[in-house]
């Protein structure tokens, strides 16, 4: 299996050259004007700054890395690899040993360490390649492959999902694991659970929601203005906070459902684009863009998680005879958020084998055949977006309460747009495919938050990149019920992707 | 009356600048049935492009506004376009055989990298820019309220009553529009019959981002400021234009956009300036509820 087994095919220079000419020239016309120029905000100076060099890095980066491509495409692995190879331990090398940023490509480290990651990506696939002695796979092919890796994954689910489970019960307790990990688990954890409850409106329903923060927004206020006004605690407030969400959904959903697709994504839209602008602009009853503050942080059955018990009662560390810790509340808050998002989870996958749920899947495949049936359209989306908003309250009156504060500023677009890419990119309908999706999208940027600047840059080009390479979700596979001619007698999954 | 009448003018600039961004969503929609989310980035890239070419203008002594104001709009048209191109070749091509689903989410991851990626070039802070087209006419005295209609508000109609006007030649006269139309039909059969689907969905981005490139201008002319996230709030309302001119229909995204800009205008002037947004989405739901094609739309048929 060396290297001469596969036909080489003549590489065509020219049409190479001319190719990885064009992206260079097309990417520069991109660059020129924002990249090549900044606008200076400082008065009195020369109003813009030049950057021309930079330009002519990227196109020549540009350049090279089309051709690296072609190559590789044309089975001239081994080049590339001492190429890619050669450029990427020479740029790590001068980013670790600090070279002068004026030196390099670009003026900031962020960018140059991107090249370089990008140098180190080829020359693995070049490797890979060299390896493998393996042609370039088809499409096709690849996405076969990567299908019955999912349904394997889906097959294992029976013990992949109590193991994962196990894991994130035992998380607290393992050595390495310190505060600020622990926060970022609660966070991917809150996502997993609104991945969830999303995923029965766009997963199971097929409809596409793009205002599901603003049923996270009602759920969050809901709890909030109950707690302080009426000093109520959490525990009461969670179930009227998602009576409140489910009431929104209904109240938006009843006019809008009839609508089809993108009708109904641009009208959630505008749904929570209106609740975010209300909460901004209605003083009295919000405190606007100040936000709430103070809001009471959930019991332990009663028992608060406070250094000092309040007169006549306990604390949690004083009931339970224990040294008080402030890692108490933070493990606690993880605990709950672990459970909300076990509920959710059940609740789905009970729900799915019930008449409702499985008449919302055939709604999704197919609505004419549905009506023909006698599933009445409206009311059965009522529920599921109902529900779905249900759980985005729960989510709300969770974020709420871990954060102590809130405002406006928390419920933008971009939530909503971070939730449904969850759902889509773990593969929709697929419960462990959101919990890859999650730790994927919030854990890992999370982790790299020192990167302050490029987070959400590079958030943006993993989602095109995830999609690109697996359009229908990482974890997509759909079993058919019925099966057509003689396909392999695999057995059949009736039951839930856990 | 006066009132009305300058906040009528008022809002019809507006209105213009929603219905050319308008006309981009509803072209791309019309033909691969998709919203392209990054459209308002797009809008907002063209705003920071001719802000750059002015700059950079005054800079080499140009000085002379109505040749610096035709070099900025060729340049900001020309580079903008390349972004439109580049878009669709990097979100939407790629996944013209999957679920619509993973486009929009491409879209989307798109319309982040865009916002970050102007923040991290030229920085968070707004850029206020000196006004370039100043003056206007008095036409209306009444009483103490006097109606202007500034040459910048002529300018913006003029440009773009010009470009419908160009742009309806173009769907209507050429060949790429006559490829448009057939894509937008049918885009199976369109290849069939020997059209190039895959050029003829690139040049509607391309269009659509010239469009929106000089509404990006007209935008950075008329408010004088501009940030990396203008480009969001006008695209949802341009995205309501459109659907709330029939989507897929050219004229209705101008109607809706004047609609819009109207509506924005007089609820801002008699009602309140925070809740414009609010009255814009509401109007939007109401007339779905009662014309779920939008006000030009067709109907579409549902088929078994």
């Amino acid at each position: 299996m060396r290297a001469s087994t596969v036909p080489q095919l003549p590489f065509d220079w020219p049409r190479a050259l001319k190719d990885a000419g064009m992206v260079a020239g097309v990417v520069v016309l991109l660059a020129i004007a924002l990249l090549g120029f900044r606008i200076q905000d400082t008065s009195g100076g020369p109003p813009l700054a030049y950057r021309f060099d930079d330009v002519v890095a990227v196109a020549l980066i540009a350049f090279l890395g089309r051709l690296g491509i072609a190559a590789l495409r044309a089975q001239r692995a081994v080049p590339v690899l001492v190429g890619a190879l050669v450029f990427a331990i020479a740029l790590t090398a001068a980013l670790v040993l600090g070279a002068d940023e004026q030196q390099l490509f670009f003026r900031s480290t962020g960018l140059n360490g991107t090249i370089a990651l990008a140098a180190w990506i080829l020359s693995a696939r070049a490797a890979w390649l060299v390896w493998h002695a393996a042609s370039e796979t088809s499409a096709e092919l690849r996405e076969a492959r990567m299908d019955r890796l999912s349904a394997q994954v889906q097959r294992w689910s029976g013990w992949v999902g109590p193991l994962l489970l196990g894991l994130a019960v035992a998380l607290p307790f393992l050595p390495w694991i310190d505060r600020r990990l622990l926060d970022i688990a609660t966070l991917v954890a809150t996502y997993i659970m609104l991945g969830w409850g999303l995923n029965i409106v766009v997963g199971l329903a097929g409809l596409l929601d793009l205002g599901y923060v603003a049923f996270y927004a009602v759920g969050a206020y809901s709890y909030a203005l109950l707690a302080l006004h009426f000093d109520l605690g959490f525990w009461l407030c969670l179930p009227f906070a998602g009576i409140m969400a489910a009431f929104a959904g209904i109240l938006l959903g009843f006019p809008v459902l009839r609508l089809r697709g993108d009708y109904l994504a641009i009208v959630t839209l505008g749904f929570g684009e209106i609740v975010r602008i209300i909460l901004l602009n209605w003083y009295k009853f919000t405190n606007g863009p100040d936000g709430l503050s103070g809001i009471p942080r959930p019991t332990f059955f009663g028992l608060p998680m406070v250094r000092d018990a309040p007169e006549g009662g306990h604390s949690f560390h004083s009931f339970f005879g224990l040294e008080y810790a402030p890692i108490d509340r933070v493990i606690f808050l993880y605990y709950l958020a672990i459970a909300l998002a076990l509920v959710t989870n059940l609740f789905t996958l009970r729900i799915r084998k019930l008449p409702i749920g499985r008449a919302w899947e055939a709604l999704r495949e197919d609505e004419t055949a549905c009506r023909s049936l006698g599933v009445h359209p409206r009311n059965t989306k009522l529920t599921a977006f109902a529900i779905g908003a249900m759980f985005g309250g729960f989510g709300g009156s969770f974020f709420a309460t871990r954060q102590g504060f809130i405002s406006p500023e928390s419920f933008t677009f971009l939530e909503s747009a971070i939730i449904l890419a969850i759902v889509v990119l773990g593969g929709m309908g697929s419960q462990i495919g959101v919990v890859l999706a999650a730790i994927l999208l919030i854990g890992l940027p999370e982790v790299f938050r020192d990167l302050n600047q490029y987070r959400m840059l590079a958030f943006g080009v993993a989602m095109v990149v995830i999609m690109t390479w697996r359009p229908r979700g990482l974890l997509a596979h759909r079993e058919p019920t019925v099966r057509l001619g003689h396909g392999p007698p695999e057995e059949r999954h009736e039951g839930p992707h856990a | 009356m006066g009132y009305f009448l300058q906040q009528l003018i008022n809002g019809m600039a507006l209105g213009m600048i929603y219905g050319l961004i308008a006309i981009g969503y509803t072209m791309v929609y019309g033909i691969i049935g998709m919203i392209n989310f990054a459209h308002g980035e797009i809008f907002m890239i063209g705003a920071f492009i001719s802000f750059i070419a002015f700059i950079a203008l005054g800079l080499i002594g140009i000085g002379w506004m109505p040749l610096a104001l035709l070099i900025v709009l060729v340049a900001t048209m020309l580079l903008t376009s390349v972004y439109g191109w580049a878009l669709e070749r990097v979100a939407y091509r790629p996944l013209r055989h999957s679920p619509r689903l993973a486009a929009l989410i491409t879209a989307i991851g798109m319309s982040i990298f865009l916002q970050n990626y102007v923040q991290l070039l030229q920085g968070a802070r707004v850029k206020p820019m000196q006004p370039v087209v100043t003056g206007g006419v008095r036409f209306f005295e009444l009483g103490e309220f006097a109606v202007a209609f500034s040459y910048l508000q002529m300018l913006i109609i003029l440009i773009t009553v010009g470009l419908m006007l160009g742009f309806t030649l173009i769907i209507n006269r050429t060949a790429l529009g006559r490829a448009q139309r057939a894509c937008q039909q049918d885009l199976g059969m369109a290849a069939l019959v020997g059209i190039d689907v895959d050029r003829t969905i690139a040049l509607t981005f391309v269009l659509g981002a010239c469009l929106a490139s000089v509404a990006g201008l007209m935008f950075l002319l008329n408010y004088g400021v501009i940030d990396f996230y203008i480009g969001f709030v006008a695209g949802i309302k341009a995205f309501t234009a459109a659907v709330l001119g029939g989507i897929g229909s050219v004229p209705g995204a101008m109607l809706g956009g004047l609609l819009i800009g109207l509506i924005e205008a007089f609820w801002s002037a008699y009602f309140s300036v925070e809740y414009k947004d609010v009255a814009t989405f509401a109007i939007l739901i109401l007339v779905l509820i009662f014309r779920p094609t939008g006000l030009l739309g067709k109907p579409d048929v549902e088929k078994v």
